[in-house]
C-alpha cells in the first residue's frame, strides 16, 4: 500500500471512500427523519438513543473525520487539478451535453452543501448532541425551552419558518446534484464499473440521490404544512 | 462560404501571445478545416506575413498529430473525428471561428497552435509495452483470446494519442490516455504478466509530469475522436488499486 | 551488370538461401555491440522495429523523426492488413504461394531471393506482433481471423479492424519505448535529417535540423539506416501524409546511393475522388473493401450523363444496366485483381467517358449486394469505420448509395537500391521498408507493405547489419568534429540560407502543386514518350522558378514549417526528374508503370522481358548532368516467368 494516497488515484480513493460513508450516513439519517413524519414520539426516542452514548459519539467522530477528509482532499485535489489545467485558459469552451453540469462543478456544489451543513449544525446538532455533551438538559428554542433529545420539537420549530424551508430545499437540491455525480463517481474510482454498468450506475445514482433528497424534503415540507394547518 | 477566423498567435514558448482575427472568403463546404487553414496561410504568406503554425500530418484521422480547440471543443464541433476530418460544411456561412491550441500544464506551447506532447511518449516509455524481445515469440494462435476480449482491447487500442482528452479535461488529466493503453494490454493474456507494474509505473509518470486527477466528468470520452470509453479508466483504477494493495 | 551493383544474393536452393546466408555472415559480440552506434532515420514500421530490435541486441541507437512522436509515422495509416503464410484457414497457403503471389503481383521485376525471404519471415512477424499485444481480429473461437486481399486466391491477411497499420506501429513503437526507457535507444523527435555525412566513403553520420529551435546538429554513428518511406508526395496529391517526403533518400542519392526503379509508383484503385483545387490530399479507402464491394460504371452513356447532372441516383440504375467491368474482364479474380490492374481498368472506363461524377473521374464501389447477402450489421462490423470516414468526407451515406472511388498515388515500389543485406551502394548506409526498392518489383500487392517494413526491421536488418559492423568493432565513437561533418554542415546551412534569401513571390505549396500536376499529367497512370519529354522540360522550368522565385517567410532559428516544406520540395525536383528518366527508359508496360505505346490489342499491359528484365539503378552525377543508369539483371531460377493472367 506504499504511497497509494499520494498518487492521483489514491487521492480520489479517499474522496470515494469518505463520500461513500457520508452518503450511507445520509441514507440512515433520511430513514430516521421519515419516522418523524409518521410519529414524532418515535423520532424523539431515536434522538435520545443517539444522544450522549458511546456508540453515538464514536459514530459522530468517525463521521466528522470522514467529512473533514472529504473536504480536505476536495481542496487538495481542486488545487492540484487547477495547477494541471495550466496558467492559460480557453477563450471559448463548450461543455458537451453528455457531460453533467454537476460533474464539472462538484467543488462549488460541495461548498453549498457544506454551508447548508453549518446552518444545520447550528440549528440542530449544536443544540442537541453537543448541548447534551456540555451537560445541558434544557435548550432555548425560540421562546420555548425544550430537551435536547426532543428532535421533533426542533423540526417543528425550524420548519415552520418559510425562510428556513426555502434554505433547506436549496441545500437539498445542491445535495442532489452532489450525490447524482458522487455516487457513481465513487464506484468508478474504486474501479467498480465497465461499459455495460456505466449507464446503469449513472442512472442508479440519480435514483439514489432522488430518494435521499425527496426523503429529507418530505420532512421539511410535511412539517411546514403541519405548521400552516396548526396555526389556522 | 466566408468566415472570420480568430486564431491564437504566439511566436514561441516565451512570447505572451494574443488572438488575431482573419477574414477568409471563397471556401467550399467540402473543404476540410485544415485545408481552410492552408488557404489562409497561403494568403498570409502572399501578404508577406507569418503563416499560422499548426500540427498536422496524415489528414485522415489516424496519426493523431492535429490538435486544435475549435469554438470551444477539441477537434471542433463534429463528433468522433479529428480536426483533419472536420469539414467546413459543419459551420455556418459568415460565422466567427475561434481556434486555440490545446491548453494544459502537461502540454507546453511551442508556437501558435502547436504544443509539446512529449509527455505522452514519456508515459508510454514508463510501461506502455509488453516486455518481449524480437524473435522468441511462440506461434500466434497458441493462446486463444476470446473475441470479446480482443475486441475490447482493440477499442482501447484505437487511441491516436492526440491529447484531446487532456485538452478537454477541466483537470488537465491524462487518465483516458493512460487508461486506454493499460486497459488494452490488460485485456490480453500477453499483457497480464506486467499488468500491475505497468499500471503503477504509467500512473506515477502521469502524476510526475503534471497531469491532473480524474474527477469522472466524462468530457474526455465525448471529445475523444475515437470514442474511447471512460470504462477503461475504471479498469485502470482497478488495476492500479489492486496492484497497490499487494505492495 | 555494373560492378557497383553486387546483389550479394546467396547461392543455393531458394528455400535455403536465407538460412545459409545467416549462417555465413559475421556477428558482433555483446561487448562490442555496446561500443557501436547506429542512427535510424524514420520511425515507421521499418524504422521503429529496426531501432527497437537493434536496441534489444545491445547497440546504441539514435532515432530521428520529423513528428512530435515516433507513433505519427505514416505506417499508422495503413488500413487493411498484413500478409503471412500461416495457412490458418487451411486454404492451401504456404510460404511458396505467398512468395509466388508476391513476385507475380510485382510483375517479375523483383529479386527472387529477397521476395522468398520476405515470405519466409512473414509468419514470425505475426507471432511477434501478437506477443507484443497487437489486438488482431479474432473469431469466436479466439483464433486469429483472416481476410482476402487483391492478387491472392487465399485468405492470408491478418487485420485489426481498419487500423492494422496503426496497431502494428503501436506494437513496434511500444518495443521502441521500452528500449528508450532502458537507454539503449535515444529519441530525437521533431528532428529532420538534412544530409548524410560520409567519412572515407562510409556513412558515418547525419546532419539534422532541430525543427523547434532551428539548430543544425551533427550526429555520428558507425552505420546509418534509412527508413524514411516513399516519394509519393512528389505528386502533391497522394494518399501519403502531408509531411511524408523523400528528402533523406534524395540526400543519400546525391551522396552516392543508387536509386532503384523510380518509375514504379503504385496507383491505388480505391481512393475518394478529388473534389476541388484546394484539396490537400487524397484519402484511401482500404483495399479490403473489394472483398465485398463490387466495382461498376453504367453501361449506357446516357445514364452517365444523367448521373452527372444529378438527375439519376446510382442506386436506381437496374442491375442489367450496370457494367461490373472487373468481373467482366477478369472473371477469375473479379474485383480482387491487383491494384495496378484495377486502377488501369478504372482509368480505361473513365477515359471512355463512363466516369460517374462531375469531373468524370470516378467509378462506383457498391455494397448493395453484400448488404443484401450478409445484412447491414455484418458490413458495419467489417467496414464500419471506413464507411464512417467516407461519409464524413463526402457527406454521402455509403450504406444507401454506392461509394465513388478513383485511383490515386499511394505507394512507391522504387527506392534506394539495396543488396541482399539491405545495404545501399554506400558502405554503412542501409535502406529498409518503403525507402528501398527491393521486394515489390513493379507493383505491390495489398497488405505487403506492412509485411516488408516489419520483416526488414525485426528480422533481416538486425542480422545483416552485424556482418558490416563486425569489421568496425575497432572504430571508436565517430568524432563529429571531423572536417567531413563541418563541410556537410556548412553545405546544409548554405542551402538553407540560399532558400531564405530568394524572397520571391511564389509560395512553396503553389510550386509543389504545379510539380504535382506535371507529374500526374505526364508520369501518372499512363506515360508516353512525348509526355515524358514535356515533363522533363516542365520540371526543369519549375525548378528554376523555385530557386529564383520562392518565398520562405520567417527565420531559420525558429519553428518554420514553410522552410521545412521548401527544403523537401527542393529534393522533390530531383526525384521527379528520376521518375521521368526511368519511365522514359523503361519502354514496356509493367506493374505500376504503363507505357501507352506498349499495350496489347485488348488493352492489357505489355511487358518486354527481353529488354527490361532488370532493376534500373540510377547514379547521381551532379545538378546539371543526367544520372547514369546501371542495370541489375533479374534472373528467375525458380519461378517460370509468365504474362500475368487474372482472367482465368
Amino acid at each position: 500500500m506504499t504511497n497509494v494516497f499520494t498518487s492521483s488515484i489514491g487521492k480520489k480513493l479517499i474522496m470515494s471512500i469518505t463520500g461513500t460513508c457520508l452518503v450511507l450516513f445520509l441514507l440512515f439519517h433520511m430513514s430516521m427523519n421519515i419516522v418523524a413524519i409518521i410519529k414524532p414520539e418515535w423520532y424523539d426516542s431515536i434522538c435520545a438513543f443517539l444522544g450522549v452514548n458511546w456508540y453515538a459519539i464514536i459514530g459522530t467522530l468517525v463521521l466528522a473525520g470522514g467529512f473533514g477528509l472529504h473536504i480536505l482532499f476536495a481542496l487538495i485535489l481542486t488545487l492540484y487539478n487547477r495547477k494541471a489545467r495550466g496558467s492559460s485558459s480557453y477563450l471559448a469552451t463548450v461543455i458537451p451535453k453528455q457531460v453533467s453540469w454537476a460533474s464539472q462543478n462538484m467543488f462549488v456544489i460541495g461548498i453549498i452543501v457544506a454551508l447548508g451543513l453549518l446552518l444545520h449544525f447550528s440549528q440542530f446538532w449544536y443544540k442537541m448532541q453537543f448541548a447534551e455533551l456540555l451537560g445541558n438538559h434544557e435548550v432555548q428554542l425560540g421562546e420555548a425551552t425544550v430537551s435536547p433529545t426532543s428532535g421533533s420539537a426542533f423540526i417543528a420549530y425550524y420548519f415552520s419558518n418559510i425562510l428556513f424551508v426555502v434554505a433547506y430545499l436549496i441545500w437539498l437540491a445542491a445535495l442532489w446534484l452532489h450525490i447524482s455525480h458522487g455516487f457513481w463517481s465513487a464506484l468508478q474510482t474504486i474501479g467498480w464499473n465497465n461499459e455495460i454498468w456505466l449507464p446503469r450506475l449513472k442512472f442508479a445514482a440519480k435514483i439514489f440521490a432522488t430518494l435521499i433528497c425527496l426523503g429529507f424534503a418530505a420532512v421539511v415540507i410535511a412539517f411546514y404544512v403541519k405548521s400552516l394547518l396548526d396555526c389556522c | 462560404m466566408k468566415f472570420k477566423i480568430k486564431i491564437w498567435r504566439q511566436k514561441n514558448a516565451k512570447d505572451k501571445g494574443k488572438f488575431v482575427t482573419y477574414d477568409i472568403d471563397n471556401i467550399s463546404a467540402d473543404t476540410s478545416f485544415l485545408e481552410m487553414l492552408d488557404i489562409l496561410n497561403d494568403k498570409l504568406i502572399s501578404e508577406g506575413k507569418d503563416p499560422v503554425a499548426f500540427d498536422h500530418d496524415c489528414r485522415e484521422g489516424i496519426c493523431g498529430m492535429c490538435s486544435l480547440y475549435i469554438n470551444g471543443e477539441a477537434h471542433g464541433p463534429d463528433t468522433l473525428v479529428t480536426t483533419c476530418q472536420l469539414h467546413m460544411r459543419k459551420f455556418k456561412d459568415g460565422q466567427t471561428i475561434t481556434v486555440e491550441p490545446w491548453r494544459s500544464a502537461g502540454f507546453p506551447l511551442v508556437k501558435d497552435l502547436i504544443v509539446n506532447r512529449n509527455a505522452f511518449d514519456k508515459i508510454l516509455q514508463a510501461g506502455g509495452f509488453i516486455s518481449v524481445n524480437t524473435g522468441g515469440a511462440q506461434d500466434a494462435n497458441t493462446i486463444p483470446i476470446p473475441k470479446k476480449d480482443a475486441d475490447e482491447s482493440m477499442d482501447a487500442a484505437a487511441c491516436v494519442g492526440c491529447g484531446a482528452c487532456v485538452a478537454t479535461c477541466k483537470n488537465g488529466s491524462a487518465m483516458l490516455f493512460v487508461a486506454a493503453r493499460v486497459s488494452s494490454l490488460a485485456k490480453l493474456p500477453q499483457g497480464k504478466a506486467e499488468a500491475a507494474t505497468r499500471a503503477k509505473a504509467m500512473l506515477a509518470k502521469m502524476d510526475e509530469l503534471g497531469f491532473g486527477a480524474c474527477t469522472n466528468t466524462g468530457a474526455c470520452q465525448v471529445e475523444c475522436p475515437k470514442g474511447i470509453s471512460i470504462s477503461h479508466i475504471a479498469r485502470l483504477n482497478r488495476e492500479f488499486l489492486s496492484a497497490k494493495i499487494k505492495d | 551488370m555494373s560492378e557497383k551493383l553486387i546483389s550479394k544474393t546467396p547461392e543455393g536452393p531458394l528455400a535455403e538461401k536465407w538460412t545459409r546466408h545467416k549462417a555465413a555472415i559475421k556477428v558482433v559480440s555483446p561487448a562490442n555491440k555496446r561500443k557501436l552506434e547506429i542512427i535510424v532515420v524514420g520511425t515507421g514500421l521499418g524504422g521503429a522495429s529496426a531501432a527497437a530490435t537493434l536496441g534489444e541486441l545491445g547497440y546504441n541507437v539514435k532515432i530521428f523523426c520529423i513528428s512530435d512522436s515516433p507513433r505519427r509515422a505514416h505506417s499508422i495509416a495503413a488500413q487493411g492488413g498484413i500478409n503471412a503464410a500461416k495457412n490458418y484457414q487451411n486454404d492451401n497457403d504456404s510460404i511458396w504461394r505467398l512468395f509466388y503471389d508476391t513476385i507475380k503481383g510485382g510483375d517479375y521485376r523483383s529479386r527472387e531471393a529477397n521476395v522468398y525471404r520476405l515470405a519466409e519471415v512473414s509468419n514470425k512477424i505475426i507471432d511477434q506482433c501478437v506477443a507484443q499485444g497487437v489486438p488482431f481480429a479474432r473469431d469466436y473461437g479466439g483464433q486469429l481471423d483472416n481476410r482476402s486481399f487483391g492478387g491472392a486466391q487465399v485468405s492470408r491477411t491478418f487485420y485489426a479492424r481498419g487500423q492494422t497499420g496503426q496497431q502494428l506501429l503501436l506494437g513496434a513503437y511500444a518495443s521502441l519505448n521500452r528500449q528508450i526507457a532502458k537507454g539503449s535507444v535515444k529519441s530525437f523527435t521533431r528532428h529532420e535529417m538534412l544530409d548524410l555525412v560520409l567519412v572515407n566513403g562510409k556513412a558515418r553520420g547525419i546532419i539534422a535540423r532541430n525543427l523547434v529551435t532551428g539548430e543544425i546538429e551533427r550526429h555520428g554513428a558507425h552505420a546509418v539506416v534509412l527508413a524514411t518511406g516513399g516519394y509519393g508526395n512528389v505528386y502533391f496529391l497522394s494518399t501519403n501524409a502531408m509531411n511524408s517526403n523523400c528528402s533523406a533518400a534524395i540526400q543519400c542519392y546525391r551522396k552516392g546511393a543508387f536509386f532503384g526503379n523510380p518509375c514504379f509508383a503504385q496507383i491505388h484503385p480505391t481512393c475518394i475522388p478529388k473534389h476541388g483545387d484546394q484539396q490537400s490530399k487524397l484519402t484511401l479507402m482500404s483495399e479490403s473493401l473489394r472483398n465485398d464491394g463490387r466495382i461498376w460504371v453504367p453501361k449506357k452513356l446516357e445514364d452517365v450523363k444523367r448521373l452527372r447532372e444529378g438527375k439519376l441516383k446510382a442506386s436506381h440504375i437496374p442491375e442489367s444496366e450496370r457494367d461490373y467491368y472487373l468481373e467482366r474482364r477478369y472473371p477469375a479474380f473479379g474485383n480482387l485483381v491487383p491494384r495496378d490492374v484495377a486502377s488501369r481498368a478504372a482509368k480505361e472506363r473513365c477515359d471512355a467517358g463512363y466516369g460517374v461524377n462531375n469531373t468524370g473521374l470516378a467509378v462506383f464501389l457498391d455494397f448493395s449486394s453484400a448488404i443484401q447477402r450478409l445484412g447491414k450489421k455484418v458490413i458495419e462490423q467489417r467496414y464500419g469505420n471506413l464507411f464512417q470516414m467516407y461519409e464524413k468526407i463526402t457527406d454521402v451515406n455509403p450504406y444507401e448509395e454506392p461509394m465513388m472511388i478513383y485511383p490515386a498515388i499511394h505507394y512507391t515500389m522504387g527506392g534506394i537500391w539495396v543488396d541482399y543485406n539491405l545495404m545501399t551502394t554506400i558502405p554503412g548506409l542501409y535502406a529498409i521498408g518503403e525507402a528501398n526498392f527491393s521486394d515489390h518489383g513493379g507493383n505491390r500487392l495489398g497488405a505487403s507493405a506492412l509485411m516488408q517494413g516489419l520483416a526488414d526491421g525485426y528480422f533481416i536488418l538486425p542480422y545483416t547489419i552485424g556482418d558490416y559492423l563486425s569489421a568496425d568493432i575497432q572504430t571508436p565513437k565517430i568524432d563529429t568534429n571531423l572536417p567531413e561533418f563541418a563541410e556537410t554542415e556548412k553545405a546544409v546551412k548554405d542551402k538553407i540560407n540560399r532558400l531564405m534569401n530568394i524572397k520571391g513571390k511564389r509560395t512553396v505549396d503553389s510550386l509543389h502543386k504545379a510539380l504535382g500536376n506535371i507529374m500526374w499529367e505526364y508520369a501518372g497512370m499512363a506515360r508516353n514518350a512525348n509526355g515524358l519529354k514535356i515533363a522533363l522540360e516542365e520540371i526543369e522550368k519549375l525548378k528554376t522558378e523555385f530557386w529564383s522565385n520562392v518565398y520562405v517567410p520567417g527565420t531559420t532559428d525558429e519553428l518554420n514549417q514553410e522552410l521545412e516544406k521548401a527544403l523537401r520540395l527542393a529534393d522533390n525536383f530531383e526525384i521527379a526528374r528520376l521518375i521521368v528518366l526511368d519511365a522514359q527508359n523503361r519502354f514496356e508496360s509493367c506493374g505500376g508503370h504503363l507505357r501507352e505505346e506498349m499495350q496489347t490489342e485488348d488493352g492489357e499491359a505489355k511487358r518486354d522481358d527481353e529488354k527490361f528484365m532488370y532493376v534500373s539503378a540510377w547514379e547521381y552525377k551532379d545538378e546539371n548532368t543526367l544520372p547514369e543508369l546501371h542495370k541489375e539483371p533479374l534472373k528467375y531460377e525458380f519461378v517460370k516467368v509468365a504474362t500475368r493472367n487474372y482472367k482465368d
